[in-house]
C-alpha cells in the first residue's frame, strides 16, 4: 500500500491549473499552426496568427489565455493500491484550485447556485470526477472550461435503429448553432453510449486526447476524419468570418449501452482547449 | 487593408462612414458590462431611476476581465458572448449609447435598433484575451463592484483591435460572411 499525502493532490492540482491557464496545449497549438498553413482566407490566416501570438504572449508573461478560466473540472485516477493520507480529498482539490486561482490573478468566475448566483471568489468549487483503477499511482488531469463554448453543448437520445449519418447530422447541427459564438475554431468532444450522463461525462473525457490522434477503434477514427471533413466544408472558420478552419480536431469516446438506446453527447471547446495532467 | 483609427466618444457622426467588416483600432473610454450588469441597469431603468453612468455615445464591451498582475493595468481580457445580451440592448441604445464590442451575431431587434439609432456594433477576436489586455492602458471598477468580474470597469484602450460587426446602416458581417459561402 502506498500512501500520498492529499496535501501533494493540492500541489498539483494548483500547479497544473497554472499550467493549463497559461500554456496550451502543445497539440492545440500544433493544430493552430497546420491550419494557418492551410488557411487562404486571409482574414480567418489573420486570426489564427493572432491566437498563436497569444497564446506566446500568455506563456512568457504569465497572462490567462482566455479571460475565461473557466470553471476547473478535474479527473483524478487513483490506483486502488494507494492509501490517501492527510485529510479530505475533495477539500485539497478545491484548496489547490483556490490558491492557483488567487496567486495566478486568474477570473473567479464561479457562483453558488445555479438560481442563486453569489460568487464564491475562490473559483471553486470545481467539477471532481474519481475513477478508481489499478495500481498505485494517482493520476490528474485538470481542464478549466470555459462557457461561451460550454453553453453551446448538447446532448441528444437517438434510437438504437438511428444511423451514423443521423449522428452526424446532428453533430453538424451543433456546430451551426454554435456558429461564431463559440470561439471557432474548435475542437469537439464526442461521448457516444453509456446512459444519459456517462455521455456527457465521456464528451468531456474525449477533449483530454490530444488533438490530431485518433481513436484506436477504427470505425470511431473513421467517423472522426468524416466528422472534422464535413464540418471544415461549412466555412464557418475562425470567429465565424468564413474559412476552412472550422474545427481543430473531433475525439469521438465510444462505449457499451442498452438495447433500447444510442445517447450521444457533443461537448464544444473552443480554441483555447486547455488542460495539464501530472501523474503522482 | 489598413485599420482605421477611431476615438471615443462614438458619436452617429464618428461611425456613419463605418462599414461591417472594417478593421478598427479604437482609442479612449470603455466600459465593460456582462449579464448582471445589464439586468441590474435594465432593472434600474424600468423603476425610473436615474442611471449611474453616462452612456451617451459611450461604448460597452462585453466582458469580464481577469484580474491585474501587480504593474498590469489589467488580466486576460477579452470578449463574450454578445447575444447574452442582446434582450437588454435596443433599450441602451434608444437611450443614446455610442456602440458596443462583444463577439458572435446578434439578434434581429438588435440590429434594427442600431440601424434605428445609427449606432455600431464591433466584434473582438475571443480567446486573445492577453493580447488585447496590452492594449489596455488602465482600468478600474466604477459600478457595482460587489459583482467582481462583472462589476462594470471603465478602461481607457489604445489602439484595441475589432471588426465592425453591424454598420449603422444594419449590414451584418456575418450575412456577408455566409453570402460569400453560398
Amino acid at each position: 500500500m502506498r500512501e500520498i499525502n492529499v496535501s501533494k493532490i493540492k500541489d498539483a492540482v494548483a500547479e497544473l491549473c497554472l499550467k493549463a491557464n497559461f500554456e496550451l496545449r502543445r497539440d492545440v497549438l500544433k493544430s493552430l499552426k497546420t491550419a494557418v498553413a492551410k488557411e487562404k482566407n486571409p482574414r480567418a490566416k489573420n486570426i489564427l496568427k493572432a491566437i498563436i501570438d497569444n497564446a506566446r504572449l500568455a506563456r512568457t508573461k504569465r497572462i490567462a489565455i482566455c479571460q475565461d478560466t473557466g470553471m476547473v473540472i478535474v479527473h483524478l485516477e487513483i490506483g486502488q493500491n494507494v492509501a490517501l493520507r492527510g485529510g479530505a480529498l475533495k477539500g485539497a482539490v478545491n484548496a489547490g484550485v483556490a490558491e492557483a486561482y488567487r496567486k495566478g490573478y486568474l477570473r473567479k468566475s464561479i457562483v453558488s447556485g445555479a438560481l442563486f448566483r453569489e460568487n464564491t471568489k475562490t473559483n471553486t468549487p470545481a467539477v471532481i470526477y474519481v475513477d478508481i483503477v489499478d495500481g498505485n499511482n494517482v493520476k490528474i488531469s485538470v481542464s478549466p472550461k470555459g462557457f461561451g463554448s460550454e453553453n453551446k453543448s448538447a446532448i441528444k437520445m437517438f434510437k438504437p435503429t438511428d444511423s451514423a449519418d443521423e449522428i452526424k447530422e446532428f453533430v453538424i447541427d451543433v456546430v451551426k448553432k454554435a456558429g461564431p459564438d463559440a470561439c471557432p475554431p474548435m475542437v469537439l468532444g464526442i461521448g457516444m453510449g453509456g446512459t444519459f450522463e456517462r455521455c456527457a461525462y465521456l464528451a468531456k473525457k474525449a477533449l483530454l486526447r490530444p488533438v490530431g490522434k485518433r481513436s484506436r477503434q477504427r470505425h470511431i477514427a473513421r467517423l472522426e476524419t468524416e466528422l472534422e471533413r464535413a464540418i471544415n466544408s461549412l466555412g464557418i472558420g475562425p470567429m465565424g468570418l468564413g474559412g476552412k478552419t472550422t474545427v481543430l480536431g473531433v475525439n469521438v469516446l465510444e462505449e457499451p449501452t442498452h438495447i433500447a438506446g444510442l445517447p450521444v453527447a457533443v461537448n464544444v471547446s473552443c480554441h483555447a482547449t486547455r488542460s495539464a495532467e501530472k501523474t503522482l | 487593408m489598413k485599420p482605421v483609427k477611431i476615438k471615443t466618444p462614438l458619436t452617429k457622426q464618428a461611425v456613419a462612414f463605418l462599414r461591417a467588416g472594417d478593421e478598427v483600432l479604437l482609442s479612449g473610454t470603455i466600459f465593460t458590462a456582462r449579464d448582471i450588469a445589464h439586468k441590474r441597469l435594465h432593472d434600474m431603468i424600468a423603476k425610473g431611476h436615474p442611471i449611474p453612468l453616462k452612456l451617451t455615445d459611450a461604448v460597452i464591451y462585453y466582458a469580464g476581465p481577469a484580474p491585474a498582475r501587480p504593474g498590469r493595468a489589467i488580466g486576460s481580457c477579452g470578449p463574450t458572448t454578445s447575444s447574452r445580451m442582446d434582450s437588454f440592448t435596443p433599450e441602451l441604445l434608444r437611450l443614446g449609447l455610442g456602440g458596443m464590442i462583444g463577439k458572435g451575431g446578434r439578434s434581429p431587434e438588435v440590429r434594427a435598433a442600431i440601424k434605428k439609432y445609427r449606432r455600431i456594433y464591433f466584434i473582438a477576436i475571443g480567446g486573445i484575451g492577453a493580447l488585447l489586455a496590452e492594449r489596455v492602458i488602465s482600468a478600474k471598477p466604477v459600478l457595482f463592484s460587489d459583482l467582481g468580474p462583472e462589476a462594470i470597469y471603465k478602461m481607457e484602450v489604445v489602439d484595441f483591435p475589432i471588426i465592425v460587426g453591424i454598420d449603422s446602416k444594419g449590414n451584418d458581417i456575418y450575412d456577408q460572411a455566409r453570402r460569400k459561402k453560398k
